[in-house]
């Protein structure tokens, strides 16, 4: 068992969700965050005052899945969110040590696979 | 006609002029309501530049009218277009208005209101995507070209006024004005590249429904105002404007359930705009029964053009035809059914026995968005072909307060590091240019 970490642009969260609907994984959590991963410094200018913004709006997913689901997953987060511009996000892959489903108390693999598989 | 700047001003009626006064700041307010109210229906990220797009009108919209749009509107009954002898304000002064009992200034300031709101409604057909430049070059023509001759048509004695056109507050130049418009801005602009692909909701339901009371509360100056007086017309106006949104609301509501189970928020806040206008062109002609079934009749029309209208792939983003064209349309026609002489003192209707009077509101139906529709459409693809009308698609997607504003409507500040001109580096810095 895998988390599956992908931090995208607000803008493609939406494509990034198609993306992982295909590949038939369901179960994941969205969160919106404030990051910096060496994009181009964006300026804002608020009545005068010139700020310049250290960091950029980001979505942030994270995805619980068997092992082979893994590259599925990374897959479709990749395909989901580039554009090729510097600022596309990051995905980060760590071990899991144990998953359980409130509803049955299942565990583990059975956790994280969909209801109904 | 020409009036001299100096002459007593002894037919300037007091009371008239004080509501008038009034009136012209209700109407302004109109056009940060409708700022407000466009602005939840878009996006967060397009959330200012959807706003500004209204502030633009009252910059442009006010310098064009007082330049050349009064004058072409009001100065003179030319069956097309009116002169130049107003242009520059030459001769608005302080004697009355012809017909009128108030300051020619203030009918002026009055009637500027007017042509600054209806700049601002076409924008709803363009937000999440037009750029900023190119819309307030598009502003400033649109103004002369399709608002003033329109007003000029319905209000200035242009020749659907010339053949018995009864419109009280604007149902040609305003509503059918910015509705045909609206539809031939979104044609030539072309969908937001997310249409019909994303859902594309509102981002705040409450500045929706803020913003649509701020434009109920404004449209008693509106229609209210319409009259230039504090005569009868102007009362019976002004208390239809109570009227017939109401009647609007409820029957949304029923059709809302009807269809949904549900109530809808957003659908309250476009049937109140949708009342007030299908009042506008009517207002002062109809009894207040018949305002009422007018709100109950204006619903249908244009529930099922705001229904329909997103199954197609015309992306006239905020419903301006269907909440402005169609009911400023329905408005128009009305008139010609319901209108009656023992409450306006000018004109009946056909079903009080005046057919002739319903073929003259059909005219004015036929001929304005048919004028508003081509001349939009023409003046939009001459721009084009000037300049882009649209940024890219990355544009797009970072939104457009990021991209032609250098600001967003949420900023937090947490990791915003303050430039200070000590610093040296301000020049290097890229301004507001997204990743």
């Amino acid at each position: 068992m895998k988390l599956v970490i992908g931090i995208v642009r607000p803008d493609m969260a939406n494509d990034v969700l198609e993306a992982l609907y295909r590949a038939e994984v369901r179960g994941i959590s969205m969160s919106r965050v404030q990051g910096h991963g060496g994009e181009l410094e964006r300026v804002e200018t608020y009545r005068g005052t010139r700020v310049q913004m250290g960091l950029s709006e980001k979505v942030r997913f994270e995805i619980a899945v068997s092992d082979e689901f893994v590259q599925t997953t990374i897959d479709a987060l990749c395909e989901g969110a580039q554009t090729g511009e510097v600022g596309d996000g990051k995905i980060f892959v760590m071990p899991l040590e144990r998953a359980i489903r409130i509803r049955t108390g299942e565990r583990d693999h059975g956790a994280v696979t969909p209801v109904g598989k | 006609m020409s009036l001299p700047l100096a002459a007593a001003p002894a037919a300037i009626d007091t009371g008239d002029t004080a509501w008038m006064l009034i009136a012209t700041a209700l109407v302004l307010v109109m056009t940060i309501g409708l700022g407000l109210f466009y602005a939840g229906l878009v996006r967060a990220k397009n959330t200012l530049n959807t706003f500004m797009m209204c502030v633009a009108a009252l910059a442009v919209a006010t310098i064009t009218w007082a330049l050349v749009g009064y004058s072409l509107a009001f100065d003179g009954d030319g069956k097309i277009l009116g002169g130049l002898g107003h242009a520059f304000m030459s001769d608005v002064g302080f004697a009355p208005r012809d017909g009128t009992t108030i300051p020619q200034l203030v009918f002026f300031a009055f009637q500027g209101t007017f042509c600054i709101i209806t700049t601002a409604l076409v924008s709803g057909a363009v937000v999440e995507r037009m750029r900023f430049g190119p819309f307030l070059i598009f502003s400033a023509l649109w103004s002369v070209l399709v608002y003033a001759v329109l007003a000029h048509w319905a209000f200035g004695g242009g020749w659907l006024a010339q053949q018995g056109t009864l419109d009280f507050a604007g149902g040609v130049p305003v509503e059918m004005g910015s509705g045909f418009s609206a539809l031939a801005a979104a044609l030539v602009v072309g969908a937001r590249k997310d249409y019909g692909r994303q859902a594309l909701l509102p981002h705040n339901a409450i500045y929706v429904l803020l913003g649509a009371g701020l434009l109920w509360f404004g449209w008693f100056g509106f229609n209210g105002g319409s009259g230039f007086n504090t005569g009868q017309n102007s009362v019976l106006a002004f208390a239809n404007t109570l009227l017939t949104p109401a009647c609007t609301l409820l029957t949304w509501f029923i059709l809302d359930f009807l269809r949904n189970r549900q109530i809808t928020a957003i659908g309250a806040a476009t049937a109140i705009i949708v009342g007030c206008v299908g009042i506008t062109p009517a207002g002062g002609f109809v009894s207040p029964i018949w305002a009422m079934v007018l709100g109950v009749l204006v619903t249908f029309p244009c529930y099922a053009v705001v229904a329909l209208r997103p199954r197609t792939r015309v992306d006239e983003t905020l419903d301006v035809l269907a909440a402005h064209g169609v009911a400023g349309l329905f408005g128009i026609v009305f008139i010609g059914l319901f209108a009656q002489k023992d409450w306006n003192g000018i004109a009946d209707g056909l079903f009080y026995g005046d057919g002739g009077q319903f073929w003259s509101q059909v005219v004015a139906a036929a001929a304005a968005p048919v004028y508003a529709f081509g001349m939009t459409y023409a003046l939009l693809r001459g721009l084009g072909a000037l300049m882009p009308l649209r940024g890219s698609d990355r544009d797009e997607a970072v939104g457009m307060d990021i991209v032609h504003h250098g600001e967003e409507a949420y900023v937090t500040g947490e990791g915003a590091i303050l430039i200070t001109a000590e610093a040296g580096d301000v020049e290097d810095l890229p301004v507001a240019q997204p990743v």
